[in-house]
């Protein structure tokens, strides 16, 4: 029996045309029991081989799980060699008879055989490393990015999400309904806004292409964060889910101040909190009314000429900043002069620059002047000539590090405000520019980004106006913190501004603040836009000076002087804002 | 009652499927046969369940009869394969086979809700190349001369390429398809085949330097055809695949290291050469910031992935058209969207199961020629895959291939099938 056993055994061998396997051992993990038990009856039939020995070789690995294989890849490369010791100590006979029968086909000895399947498993490594780097950056990116890239416009998955999800509410900071989704009976949802034109341009509209908050959380608002119980019963039984609530950092009372105050106007009006960036109000007038937004839709477009109440000028509007532009003009003076305390200016009324006269506001003779009483008093001459002086590529880089030319930090669309000022500039340009005129653009936000630094000790504070998003009972599910952008200026330069600010209402063009039991500082500007016409009316401000909690930017187009028109808006909020 | 099934099915989907996966890794903890097989035969149950509820969930949507006669025909085409290779292919890697059909079940069902033509279409292909393959064992036996061709297949393969390059039409960029009368072909996926054995053979009998020039100045002659023609997935497959053989058959981590570092100056000096290197990086690096034109394929591809998250939206109940091309190298952003990210995961652990055991037979191969040759082709279906989904996900710069089995496209699916069945064929006749 064994003889016939030996017989076909060989005739296996060689008919199967290998050469004898010399191993005695498996170097990989993976033996099925096929392979094993082949090679321990063989061996074993040779009379070469005991049983044990081979089995327990065999068995251990065979029963290792391809997974334990790749995290154990040490112990494992442990046990092959313990192995392979024990195999050749046992077995040094093993290798001599085994060779005798080894077919001449492939002279390679047992060590290449054996190094050829390291090889393999350094390779298997590799790729099986670079897959679990694959796996983890997909199962990162569903994690963590997911939610913010998906809340795209591109993105047409999320109307989606809209047949399955009832939008969200948007709501201002202390709960008031500013948008929601009111279904009739028959499933038809139309999105409503208790407050018409108030919060349009902020809020945004839902019709003819979304726009504001409606806009950037978008996703948020359908996406519902309820009870995981409560969503899948909803699912399986065909009822819409409730989307979250986008809790705003919009002060009601604040935004109808400014709305009313701003009245027949054009313009803008932004309030912030410069400590933490939130903004508290955004009025851009003309408006109109969202709930209506489709049927007046034709002549919103036609209009847009002389109207444009699809414009939110707070962010896309570009004025020429006028006389808070001094505040720029001031900062470059002090950098670049150490003892500008010591400034001087005789002011006639006027100035003339190369054959181009800047006058004063109303023909005014300031008389002796210092920087602190030219700034409180707004003169052009004093300021035309401090800009005549200064380094123009110092300047350029101070204005591109208080962001002209620059991408804003603000969570929605805007326009980039521009300074372009060089040294190929001709000097009459270089005046005009000190004064806030000239070629030099910026929008109302951009202008209460400013003088909310200079309010917040020079560091600018990331504005945002989505407070927290809460789902729709009420839990809290992400919450926005304040965070900061950076230093626009020190604090020390920004203390020095302020300062002149203060001068500016107790001593200077923006009176119609002083007075009040809050100190409040600020920069008027009157910044004419064509030759002739009226001008538009400034403001940027802030109080308390010395402990700010909110910062205003207004701008009333073409009404006339800061003073007259910007000033009492500032004024109606500041009041509203302390009288709590 | 509809809605209630689609969204329940949504769920057991993701269960099965994880189940079997769970089995592709834990099957050969036990070296038990019996318990082994039972295994197999709960993945293949598990199989015509998901393929149930798949064509149920689409029928109960389109109410489609051509579906149902579909499904019909592919419950045939598993249940005959599964049958007839069990026969021809004696005690084949029942793994392999069972992740096979479990992929190739991803990309009718994937190709059905996309556009049912397409889905006649590859399942029409991928039936006759299972057919065709099954002589694979036949030849392996018969050809002992198989493993002294090298020069041979190295010939065919620069030759087939230029002809592409000559003649080529270009698609998507790359110049890598040949029509035969309205029907196109490209070479390049059978050039993959013929170039592994190629190098396998020429190295199987010898490797030292002089072997190693020859062998390098004639792959590198596949490379720069394939860079040429902008195929560039296809060039870097290529480059890795003798990287990996080289270093294998040499047992010298010194090529390794070189080729590595040679390949990164070659990538360096092709992003600089080539303008459509440096667009595909930019999109890589920056897709939002052009996000309408270069970008648009693979931003579209993450929204896609990103709403669809970890449970996806439901088979059917995505966007999945607004994604450039994708029917074959999107189309996991499609199963990701529908499916969600569960399913997509095990998808890549049953194709990285598949390398796994192609890798293992490799090992197991005892003539250097058949091991070479397993590994090869483990390599170039691992790396398209890596290529393939780390393209889609942004992780690295979509390089143009498509996703084995599951990607529409006739020539990917025949050359996969025929990979699969040489390396099922190579496994059996070691026995």
């Amino acid at each position: 029996m064994i003889g016939s056993g030996k017989k076909k055994q060989n005739k296996k061998i060689s008919a199967n045309d290998k050469r004898k396997s010399t191993r005695a051992y498996s170097t990989d993990g993976f033996m099925d029991e096929d392979y094993s038990s082949y090679l321990k009856k063989s061996l074993e039939d040779e009379g070469i081989f005991s049983s044990e020995e081979n089995g327990e070789a065999n068995t251990t690995q065979g029963r290792q799980s391809q997974k334990r294989y790749t995290s154990n890849k040490q112990n494992q490369k442990r046990q092959n060699r313990k192995e392979q010791n024990v195999a050749k100590q046992d077995n040094r006979n093993v290798k001599v008879s085994v060779r005798k029968m080894q077919t001449t086909e492939e002279p390679q000895p047992m060590e290449r055989k054996r190094g050829a399947n390291r090889e393999i498993l350094v390779v298997t490594y590799i790729f099986i490393g670079l897959f679990v780097l694959l796996l983890a950056n997909y199962t990162h990116f569903l994690f963590a990015d997911s939610k913010t890239v998906i809340n795209n416009t591109y993105n047409k998955r999320q109307d989606l999400l809209a047949e399955r999800v009832i939008r969200g509410q948007i709501l201002g900071k202390n709960g008031e309904v500013l948008a929601q989704t009111v279904e009739d009976d028959e499933g038809n949802s139309k999105r409503v806004y208790p407050y018409k034109d108030l919060f349009v341009h902020v809020v945004g509209r839902f019709d003819k292409g979304k726009t504001g908050i409606e806009l950037s959380e978008n996703f948020n608002l359908l996406t519902s964060n309820a009870n995981p119980i409560e969503k899948i019963v909803n699912e399986l039984s065909e009822k819409k889910n409730v989307g979250d609530n986008i809790v705003t950092t919009l002060d009601v009372e604040l935004q109808k101040v400014a709305y009313n105050a701003l009245g027949n106007h054009k313009g803008a009006v932004v309030v912030m909190e410069p400590s933490t960036g939130k903004i508290l109000a955004m009025v851009s007038k003309p408006d109109y009314d969202p709930n209506r937004v489709t049927s007046i839709w034709e002549d919103l477009i036609e209009d847009s000429e002389k109207n444009s109440a699809l414009i939110n000028r707070a962010t896309q509007g570009l004025y020429p900043p006028g006389s808070t532009f001094k505040i720029v003009t001031a900062l470059e003076y002090m950098r670049e002069n150490e003892k500008y305390k010591k400034f001087e200016y005789t002011c006639d009324g006027s100035i003339t620059i190369n054959d181009m006269k800047i006058k004063c506001y109303n023909n005014k003779v300031h008389g002796h002047l210092d920087l602190k009483t030219a700034f409180a008093k707004s003169c052009n001459a004093t300021f035309a000539s401090i800009g005549t002086k200064l380094s123009k590529t110092a300047w350029l880089n101070t204005c591109d590090s208080l962001l002209f030319n620059m991408d804003l930090p603000l969570p929605f669309p805007y326009k980039k405000s521009s300074y372009t000022l060089d040294t190929s500039s001709s000097d009459q340009l270089v005046a005009q520019t000190a004064i806030g005129q000239g070629n030099t653009l910026i929008t109302p936000i951009h202008n209460a980004l400013l003088v909310s630094a200079i309010a917040n000790g020079g560091t600018l504070m990331k504005p945002y106006v989505v407070d927290h998003i809460e789902n729709y009972v009420g839990d809290v599910v992400s919450k926005n913190m304040p965070s900061t952008y950076g230093s626009l200026m020190s604090s020390k330069e920004a203390d020095v501004l302020a300062d002149m600010m203060i001068d500016v209402v107790n001593n200077g063009t923006a009176y119609k603040l002083s007075g009040k039991k809050y100190q409040a500082a600020g920069k008027t500007g009157s910044a004419e836009f064509d030759s002739g016409s009226s001008s538009h009316a400034w403001f940027v401000g802030f109080a308390p000076a010395d402990n700010p909690e909110i910062a205003v930017s207004i701008i009333v187009e073409g009404a006339g002087t800061g003073s007259d028109y910007a000033v009492p808006i500032a004024k109606k909020i500041m009041d509203t804002y302390f009288s709590r | 009652m509809e809605n209630l099934v689609i969204e329940l099915a949504r769920y057991i989907i993701i269960i099965l499927l994880t189940i079997y996966t769970l089995y592709c890794f834990t099957v050969f903890r036990s070296s038990d046969r019996k318990r082994q097989a039972k295994k197999f035969n709960k993945q293949i149950a598990l199989l015509y369940v998901i393929h149930f509820i798949c064509y149920l969930v689409l029928f109960l949507e389109t109410k489609n009869m051509q579906l149902l006669i579909l499904y019909m025909f592919q419950i045939a085409f598993f249940a005959i394969v599964l049958s007839v290779y069990k026969v021809v292919y004696r005690n084949l890697s029942r793994l392999v086979l069972n992740n096979m059909l479990m992929l190739l079940m991803f990309s009718f069902v994937m190709l059905t809700r996309l556009s049912i033509s397409l889905a006649i279409k590859q399942f029409i292909i991928a039936s006759v190349s299972l057919m065709v393959c099954l002589i694979v064992p036949l030849i392996i036996d018969k050809a002992k001369q198989l493993e002294n061709l090298g020069l041979l297949y190295a010939v065919v393969g620069i030759g087939l390429l230029l002809v592409v390059l000559v003649f080529g039409r270009t698609q998507y960029g790359a110049t890598n398809w040949l029509y035969f009368g309205g029907v196109g072909v490209q070479p390049s996926e059978f050039v993959k085949i013929l170039y592994v054995f190629f190098i396998a053979s020429l190295l199987s009998r010898n490797y030292d330097f002089r072997q190693i020039m020859k062998v390098s100045v004639l792959a590198g002659a596949h490379v720069i055809l394939l860079v040429l023609e902008k195929d560039l997935g296809g060039a870097l497959i290529f480059f890795i695949t003798y990287l990996m053989m080289i270093y294998v058959a040499s047992h010298n981590p010194l090529y390794l290291f070189a080729g590595l570092g040679g390949g990164s100056v070659a990538a360096a000096v092709a992003y600089k050469l080539f303008s459509h290197v440096r667009v595909r990086v930019m999109a890589w690096k920056d897709p939002w910031g052009h996000i309408d034109k270069e970008g648009y394929q693979i931003t579209q591809s993450l929204f896609a992935i990103g709403t669809g998250g970890w449970f996806g939206l439901g088979l059917g109940k995505g966007l999945p058209s607004s994604i450039p091309v994708v029917e074959s190298d999107f189309v996991f952003s499609a199963i990701s969207e529908e499916f969600g990210g569960i399913v997509a995961f095990c998808i890549v652990l049953i194709c990285l199961s598949c390398f796994i055991m192609f890798i293992n037979i490799a090992m197991k191969m005892k003539r250097n020629f058949y091991k070479l040759t397993a590994l090869g082709l483990g390599i170039v279906y691992g790396f398209q895959i890596f290529l393939t989904i780390g393209g889609v996900t942004k992780f690295i710069p979509s390089t143009g291939v498509t996703l084995p089995l599951i990607s529409y496209g006739g020539s990917s699916v025949l050359s996969t099938i025929i990979i699969f069945c040489i390396i099922q064929g190579l496994y059996v006749r070691n026995k």
